[in-house]
């Protein structure tokens, strides 16, 4: 009973703050009485994110246990917008520092088309045409490798040393050498995804079970047979690791590459300019295109490889 | 019975590792001249062509492996140019690289220690408290499917223009790359230890503390090196990433983008090699760290 009611002062003292703020703008530094709901609200959300937990874990239907399990980190992210949204306009901090939550929806909104424009140049080109090379050529390149330990030795050293330096620096000079327009862009991409690629597929070729190679001996298998019944489906974790984690820096390449010379679209292009007018709901809002586009592209590989290793026992442990 | 070999037979050649190693590099290196004529002669041939100058093969072949502003330098140009901005500068002097390099050092130091500490803090919350769990770790996985790297630059600018500059603002982004892979790691680190273990100090009735301290920090330890590597070249990226826009402040990156503005390849290709010969240096420096905790803690190999 005591929680149901911490819970309910802050929900309440949440609707209020929120009311408050949309109502009078800085009203924080007219009357710093009412800063004392913010605290409510906070013990409140984490009583609630509390008592969910104990309900998830408790609870027997999967169903339920998998809604609350996206109830929670819901819950925790609108308390960090919520605050976010009252620090902004209940101090009425200034637009270029930071603008409210609510704002940058709201451009969002209403530059829908010229957002979309940038998000096709950007990602549908530039990071879909260099990401999906980049990891191809990787692929291939570990499995010619593979074959031979000699390249192997030669080739890991060189793959896990240009994984720890920036490889982003190349953009400029990708910018030289391929002009303005998205290819320059997918250059940058190509080489940013393919070591990645190259290191974790060769670490998934060598993830084999002995005992398996040994089977697949007795029943004299050729090499692609070895390759295609267990050294891949071995390599597949180690392939959708490289996959996710490349799908980030792909973006990150694109749009760095934008810095150094653009076509007038573009998303790294929007930043950089609508920096310079100093429209930083704009740059807010083209930063919601990418974190939206990383996180849902994250998301779809991750749902495609639990489709596609349910039987490894990485997995099924779980 | 094992084959004997003798130490520099062909059979000893193909299973070293540096002979391995010195291949691939000299088969790179061929590669590298090749497409440094490829694509400079290119531009060469359409000055000859301006200028009415008659030119053959030899001469173009020189000519492609000095300039002064090629699409490609060669290795040898881009050695010089570190010799000369290495050794030959005063380390004070904005053309020295020392200067430069010492200047992301500082900041990529910096944000790989706050991340590092970021990172420890939050995995040790994840491990104790479920609700942390629940809330947390989905959004720490979800803020490396943002490319905050990408939009680095400009928040540096933002945060200048508000008088907000030093190598603050560039360790911020530097912790917010490295802060990620100590988090899971430290995770998985916290949870290793063996349920025979954990419950022998349940039985002692060891507090949450005692055991944080005697059982899960130390099994902590192999992972905590394994993702601290990755944060600190994380952290030089985001060090390098960040000076971007900082064009008169120096460091590494500005030294990218001023060779960028100008056309000055060489430059820009020599701060990139510092830039590799650092992040390196850096990896192997936590390796050696590691190392050594490892020999007190009686852990070999």
């Amino acid at each position: 009973m005591k929680h149901v009611t911490i819970i309910l002062a802050g929900f309440v003292s949440l609707l209020l703050s929120l009311y408050l703020v949309s109502n009078y703008e800085g009203v924080y530094l007219q009357r710093p009485l009412w800063l004392t709901l913010v605290p409510v609200m906070l013990v409140g959300a984490w009583f609630s994110m509390v008592q969910l937990t104990i309900l998830a874990d408790n609870v027997t239907s999967k169903l339920a246990e998998r809604f609350i399990g996206v109830m929670v980190p819901a819950l925790f992210a609108f308390v960090l917008l919520v605050l976010w949204q009252l620090t902004v306009t209940g101090f009425s901090v200034p637009k270029v520092l930071l603008p409210a939550p609510s704002t940058i929806l709201t451009t969002f909104v209403t530059h829908i088309d010229v957002l979309s424009k940038d998000f096709a140049q950007t990602w549908l080109k530039a990071v879909l045409v260099g990401w999906i090379i980049g990891c191809a050529s990787g692929f291939i390149v570990a499995l010619l490798i593979d074959g031979s330990p000699f390249l192997q030795k030669g080739f890991l050293p060189v793959g896990n040393i240009m994984s720890s330096i920036p490889i982003v620096g190349i953009a400029p000079i990708m910018v030289m050498w391929f002009g303005f327009d998205w290819q320059s862009k997918a250059a940058v991409v190509v080489i940013m995804t393919f070591f990645p690629m190259l290191v974790n597929t060769l670490a998934g070729l060598q993830a084999r079970d002995s005992l398996h190679l040994d089977v697949l001996q007795t029943y004299a298998c050729k090499r692609h047979q070895v390759l295609w019944y267990v050294q891949l489906p071995a390599a597949l974790p180690f392939i959708f690791n490289a996959l996710k984690v490349n799908s980030t820096l792909a973006l990150i390449g694109a749009i760095v590459a934008e810095f150094f010379g653009t076509p007038i679209v573009g998303m790294g292009f929007r930043i950089s300019t609508e920096v310079g007018r100093m429209n930083m709901d704009m740059v807010w809002a083209t930063i919601l295109v990418a974190a939206l586009a990383g996180s849902i592209s994250y998301g779809a590989l991750a749902l495609l490889e639990s489709k596609l290793t349910f039987w490894h026992p990485s997995r099924r442990s779980k | 019975m094992k084959r004997l070999t003798h130490p520099l037979s062909i059979d000893s050649l193909k299973n070293s590792q540096p002979a391995a190693l010195l291949l691939v590099l000299i088969a790179l290196t061929i590669l590298w001249y090749l497409a440094a004529f490829w694509l400079n002669s290119d531009l060469l041939i359409k000055g000859y062509e301006r200028r009415g100058m008659t030119w053959d093969v030899s001469r173009l072949i020189s000519d492609a492996y000095s300039m002064k502003r090629p699409l490609l330098p060669t290795p040898d140009q881009i050695g010089y140019e570190l010799y000369k901005s290495i050794f030959e500068t005063k380390i004070s002097s904005k053309r020295s690289l020392v200067y430069h390099s010492g200047i992301t050092l500082s900041s990529t130091l910096l944000g790989f220690l706050l991340g590092a500490f970021l990172g420890i803090v939050l995995a040790i919350g994840i491990v104790h408290s479920r609700t942390l769990e629940r809330s947390l770790m989905p959004w720490v996985i979800t803020s490396q499917t943002i490319p905050i790297l990408a939009i680095a630059p400009m928040i540096i600018v933002v945060l200048g223009a508000m008088n907000f500059t030093g190598i603050l603002p560039k360790a911020i982004i530097s912790m917010y790359l490295s802060f990620f892979p100590v988090t899971i790691g430290m995770v998985k680190g916290l949870r290793a230890p063996d349920t025979l273990h954990m419950e022998l100090l349940a039985t002692y009735s060891a507090s949450p503390e005692q055991t944080f301290r005697k059982l899960r920090w130390p099994s902590a330890m192999p992972y905590l090196f394994a993702s601290l590597k990755i944060a600190i070249a994380a952290s030089l990226v985001g060090a390098i990433v960040g000076e971007l826009p900082t064009g008169a402040q120096g460091g590494l990156g500005s030294r990218l983008l001023s060779g960028s503005y100008y056309g000055q390849t060489i430059q820009i290709w020599s701060a990139l090699v510092v830039a590799a010969i650092l992040g390196s240096v850096l990896v192997a420096l936590v390796g050696y760290f590691e190392k050594r905790v490892n020999r007190r803690m009686g852990i070999t190999g």
